[in-house]
């Protein structure tokens, strides 16, 4: 079903975030901001939750070191003990120092990959994607702030316009998305 | 907004506006490459060839054409995949280490820095892989099961964890560079009018479209892998150096070697980055972003990283006499007084009395002199691990197993050769992609942006929950 949008635009990302309280104060559900560059505060404005990558990066991470740990463990101890140098290969504690640096790298290797690649899914930014901003400019100097009438039931398209107009917003737009 | 004293030098000069910023940028990859780049081009591209053609001759003869010999197994081949990895060390460090201590000025160099380090480490995982002789069962350094019984690889050896610590610093350090890329290929993307050039950046983007959700995860990804990448920076050098250090030969025995070699490491990869961004800043006109201060920043680390080298090799001489042992201090003795004189000396002069020469604040702000500098620091460094690896090596504790290496012309022309690829590369980056990060530099344009820096009317507001 199609949907009715406002994108305002800005050209400086203060006025944007200063914008974007003033509205939210006034009760207006912002759904997106497309911008540049990161916009440090803008998330609480519009109501973006912190992302939870961090803790699945420990979890990739943790993954990767008890993998290195059993895997060194199987070939070193218990498929084939080897004795290098006299040094005894009974159990993993009489050779663990030597197992510490891979199993660093691969914990450091398993907790990289694995963000990057739940960060790109997650995005969905993959090769060959479809760009989404709305504005080619919003990846150079402006700054776009989308709001749904959907979402904006209380207000008229005419009064979202009118307030918007107060915030130092130098373009309006109204696109129809699916 | 983040509020910076004003006496502090602006990192951005100049009176730049967002689109300032994208159009510096962009404007050499959409014009015309100018001449200049053609011939440093075919130069590069020719002398990377001849070094192709000499590992296929050395993959189609045999490691017998090295100068390598009984007595001397290692010699042109790891001091180069030492130097190379060393070199590439300073990327990583510029866009990790500097991002966790919050030093904006990376902010200028870190793209380019990084590029640098996955083709540095590209030229140092050449050389394990050819001295295999047998390229092709590189594989069998993974654990594998195979087909000859249950034998596995020794992770008990230092030449393992080498397997898994460049490869994982140098896929690391890719997907780092990546992430950060998406969204100035985004901006070029954008930017683009002829199609062939919009198809492949819009593949190369990604479908980036800057939405503030993606943007809270862009921070949080990048910070953690600075986090993660920190560590491994640390540890791909010691690890290297454990190469030696495990081993029981005089002079190469020795605990110090992981922090020292993590200090040349950044020591000869600070010199590259200036060597490689004075020329590029002036080839793209990109003074404004790439400063005196900048370059004074990285002499500066140069300066400690060099005295640290310095510290590290007057420490070895005097444990090697304090421990003694009579091959340690031999060995040592050897070292700057024996056949290898000139390399030991050349390396003394280059790496410790070079960076000191920092000291001056006239001297770490010419540019001319930084230039010099960078190259006589990597020389300085290519000898430090000639004279590490060589003259250890080349006296035995049997003298009628003493023995000389004498490069063959294949030692050289790979050696060449790798050179004239890297630059083949580097070339290849600062034509097609963004060499400044322009979306870390517009987020400090209102800080540390002249203009804005020195307006005296600073009407912004400062109410933000920073």
């Amino acid at each position: 079903m199609a949907e009715k949008v406002i994108y305002a635009m800005y050209d400086d990302d203060d006025v944007l975030k200063d914008g974007a309280k003033k509205l939210v104060a006034k009760g207006v559900k912002i759904s997106e901001v497309f911008s540049p560059f990161p916009i440090h505060g803008i998330d609480p404005i519009i109501g973006i939750k912190n992302t939870r990558l961090g803790i699945l990066a420990f979890i990739y991470g943790i993954t990767g070191t008890m993998l290195a740990t059993y895997g060194m463990r199987f070939f070193m101890v218990e498929d084939w003990p080897m004795n290098i140098g006299g040094k005894p290969n009974f159990t993993y504690l009489d050779n663990m120092l030597a197992f510490i640096p891979i199993t660093f790298e691969f914990t450091v290797l398993c907790a990289a990959h694995g963000m990057a690649i739940t960060y790109l899914l997650r995005n969905k930014t993959l090769p060959g994607m479809p760009a989404q901003n709305p504005d080619p400019r919003t990846t150079d100097d402006k700054f776009v702030m989308e709001i749904r009438l959907s979402e904006n039931s209380s207000f008229s398209a005419e009064q979202l316009e009118g307030m918007i107009r107060e915030t130092g917003m130098i373009e309006l737009d109204q696109k129809e998305i699916k | 907004m983040h509020k910076e004293a004003a006496i502090r030098e602006p990192l951005i000069l100049g009176h730049k506006t967002y689109h300032d910023v994208t159009e510096d940028v962009c404007k050499p990859i959409e014009d015309k490459a100018p001449r200049m780049w053609y011939i440093l081009f075919g130069i590069a591209l020719i002398i990377g060839l001849y070094g192709v053609g000499s590992i296929l001759y050395l993959l189609g003869t045999g490691i017998g054409v090295w100068g390598l010999n009984k007595t001397i197994g290692w010699a042109w081949d790891i001091t180069n995949f030492v130097w190379w990895v060393g070199i590439g060390h300073a990327g990583t460090l510029i866009s990790a280490v500097l991002l966790l201590f919050r030093q904006k000025w990376r902010m200028a160099i870190n793209r380019s820095a990084e590029a640098m380090t996955i083709f540095a480490v590209f030229m140092a995982g050449l050389f394990p892989l050819i001295h295999m002789g047998r390229l092709w069962v590189g594989y069998w350094t993974l654990p594998l099961p195979n087909q000859f019984g249950s034998l596995w690889v020794n992770f008990n050896s230092p030449l393992l964890w080498d397997v898994f610590a460049i490869s994982t610093y140098l896929s690391v350090s890719l997907v780092f560079w990546y992430i950060g890329l998406i969204p100035d290929f985004a901006t070029i993307r954008d930017r683009a009018k002829k199609p062939l050039s919009k198809k492949m950046y819009s593949i190369l983007a990604f479908g980036w479209s800057g939405r503030a959700k993606h943007w809270n995860r862009f921070e949080l990804v990048s910070l953690v892998l600075a986090g993660l990448a920190t560590p491994l920076v640390f540890s791909v050098h010691s690890i290297v150096s454990f190469d030696f250090a495990t081993s029981v030969i005089p002079g190469w025995h020795t605990t110090i070697f992981p922090p020292y070699f993590v200090a040349g490491a950044v020591f000869s990869g600070f010199a590259m980055v200036q060597t490689l961004l004075l020329v590029m800043r002036k080839a793209m006109g990109l003074e404004a972003y790439i400063h005196t201060k900048h370059v004074e920043y990285m002499n500066i680390v140069i300066m400690v990283t060099g005295s640290i080298v310095g510290v590290a090799y007057l420490t070895e001489l005097f444990v090697s006499w304090y421990s003694g042992v009579e091959y340690e201090s031999y060995a040592f003795i050897n070292r700057f007084s024996g056949p290898y004189w000139w390399a030991y000396w050349s390396m003394m002069t280059c790496n410790v009395i070079s960076p000191q020469l920092m000291w001056f604040r006239p001297l770490r702000r010419s540019l001319l002199f930084t230039f010099i500098i960078s190259i006589v620091v990597n020389i300085g460094m290519w000898f430090e691990r000639y004279v590490i690896i060589v003259t250890s090596l080349h006296r035995d504790y049997l003298p009628s197993a003493w023995s000389m290496h004498y490069p063959s012309h294949i030692d050289i022309a790979i050696y060449i050769g790798t050179i004239g690829l890297f630059f083949t590369f580097f070339l290849l980056f600062a034509r097609y992609f963004p060499v400044l990060a322009l979306n870390e530099i517009k987020t400090i344009l209102k800080s540390s942006g002249e203009s804005y820096k020195n307006a005296p009317d600073h009407s912004h507001d400062n109410h933000s929950n920073h």
